[in-house]
């Protein structure tokens, strides 16, 4: 095997690991604590893509961009929370789903009503385009600004729920959410922060991936599915969980997307080992999701106790 | 300072309280007594909100606060130490403290870290423990604390000493003697009344969801075995 091209692989899984990451950091806070599945999640990252790239074109400044789409999005979070989704808590998950699955319709909608059916694309800045020699070979800069991006937001959220009020009164209210009401707190203004924080976080990972993969409708759901993947193997409800299951699955992803034509390749005819590898690989997050599922039903690190 | 009225409420379509009735004066150490499933909890749940009222009035500090949601019941003053205690297994002693933490209504900051440790040095020496590694007599004494920590002006206490041992309930009782000589009023569900009738300034008496006795601890002292017999016996 190819050292370099392992190393290489390695870091693309990081890449996608900790992209994963601040989609399922979101969802699993706020399936977690509000117990509300949130399908539109995935429209929160489109709209951090989408308006990152329109204000990137508008005031050619891209951290200014970005911090200001983020903040948008993290507004239209709240406001979604606040008119639609407060009506939820407590409902028949069945609820949720439709209702959300209304959302990302609604978002769909409003975003091609805006920018039109066709992709549209998010320049990165000079200092992130190019390529810096890594292990003696070219690398992308902007993916292992992402990777840095992903761990230093990690880190953030770490320090945010381990060592702040606002964190202990989300870990208070995962475990018991009528004891936080009984003590003073009020309830709706915490889950209404903590959308608008996952909100924020999955936008920063669409205008982080726009750069790399299309700007497009319907680049939310794709992700969508491998961030509840994600959650499910590292424990509803735990950020340390969503953490570890997200590089799990990037890096299982992406070895398997790199490795698994050249290893059946070994016993197989070529033809043969790029078609089964290609299709085994696309289910390899699955398969490991469906083991993780028969071992630790309750995921990787659960949340409760 | 509380004055409950005709108070009903009811989980779904079996009513608990069919017009309970309860009166607290300031500083006043109140209990509330009757069998297991009679409604004492439920009382304080529709005090606090926490079961809406069916009906009924409850009165804190001159304010109708029935129907009002649970934080701003608590936000007026009201402090709460659960059933069970409901520590939050997953923050520290430290962290189950302050989480909650703010100042009394008017901006009064009596109780605070430092002093809520000194009502309870068992808690200083577990600071750093999680609360569900505590046993349940440290977690009781977390609880009063926790709640004390919002510098409340009335502290509701359910089950006060419920499965504690008689060393560990009377250092409960002791620090409840201490809060009252501060002033704080407290209503306190306990089984055992009668070490507290010398602290105690009234007490209530409910049956399938009324208030069938009240009085002083002088009066209690004086119907004690009728009230036992009638009320209080298995």
């Amino acid at each position: 095997m190819d050292l370099l091209l392992l190393l290489q692989q390695t870091l693309n899984g990081l890449q996608l690991g900790v992209m994963l990451f601040l989609m399922a950091a979101g969802l699993t806070l706020i399936f977690g604590i509000m117990d509300l599945i949130n399908l539109a999640h995935g429209s929160f990252y489109m709209l951090g893509a989408y308006v990152t790239a329109w204000l990137v074109g508008l005031v050619d400044a891209f951290l200014p961009a970005l911090a200001l789409a983020l903040l948008a999005t993290a507004a239209v979070g709240y406001l979604v929370e606040v008119t639609t989704l407060r009506r939820l808590y407590g409902r028949d998950h069945l609820y949720q789903v439709l209702a959300t699955f209304g959302l990302i319709l609604f978002f769909n909608e409003g975003i091609k009503l805006l920018f039109g059916p066709q992709p549209i694309f998010l320049q990165p800045p000079d200092w992130l385009s190019g390529q810096i020699p890594l292990f003696g070979a070219p690398y992308p800069i902007i993916r292992l600004a992402i990777i840095a991006v992903g761990l230093a937001s990690a880190l953030l959220l770490w320090w945010l729920i381990g060592r702040t009020r606002l964190g202990m009164l989300i870990r208070a209210g995962a475990d018991d959410r009528e004891m936080v009401q009984a003590l003073g707190v009020d309830i709706a203004r915490l889950f209404g922060a903590i959308f608008a924080l996952g909100a924020a976080l999955a936008a920063l990972a669409g205008a982080m991936a726009g750069p790399i993969l299309a700007v497009r409708i319907g680049m939310g759901e794709d992700i969508l599915i491998l961030a509840f993947v994600v959650i499910v193997i590292g424990g509803i409800g735990s950020v340390r969980g969503a953490f570890v299951g997200a590089l799990l699955v990037g890096l299982v992803d992406t070895y398997g997307r790199a490795l698994l034509p050249d290893l059946l390749a070994v016993f197989l005819e070529r033809t043969v080992a790029d078609a089964a590898g290609a299709s085994i690989a696309s289910m390899a997050i699955y398969i490991l999701m469906a083991l993780v599922l028969a071992f630790r039903p309750r995921g990787l690190l659960p949340a409760r106790a | 300072m509380l004055r409950v009225e005709g108070l009903e409420a009811a989980y779904g379509d079996s009513q608990v309280l069919f017009g309970m009735e309860l009166a607290i004066d300031h500083g006043a150490l109140v209990t509330l007594m009757g069998r297991n499933g009679m409604g004492k909890t439920t009382t304080v749940r529709a005090i606090l909100g926490l079961t809406p009222p069916r009906a009924g009035s409850v009165g804190f500090e001159g304010r109708e606060i029935a129907g009002w949601p649970p934080h701003r019941i608590a936000r007026l003053g009201i402090g709460f130490v659960p059933e069970g205690r409901r520590i939050f297994p997953r923050l520290s002693v430290r962290e189950n403290l302050v989480a909650t933490a703010r100042s009394g209504e008017g901006g009064g900051r009596d109780w605070t870290l430092d002093r809520v440790l000194d009502l309870f040095p068992r808690l200083a020496e577990r600071i750093d423990a999680m609360g569900g590694q505590l046993s349940g007599g440290e977690q009781q004494m977390l609880a009063i604390g926790r709640a004390l920590m919002t510098n409340p002006r009335l502290l509701l206490l359910d089950e006060a000493t419920e499965g504690l041992a008689p060393l560990i309930r009377r250092e409960i009782w002791r620090s409840l003697s201490r809060l009252k000589r501060e002033g704080l009023a407290i209503l306190l569900i306990d089984k055992h009344v009668e070490p507290l009738l010398d602290l105690a300034d009234r007490h209530f008496v409910i049956e399938k969801g009324r208030c069938v006795w009240q009085g002083s601890s002088a009066a209690f002292r004086t119907a004690m075995e009728e009230i036992k017999r009638r009320w209080l016996g298995v």
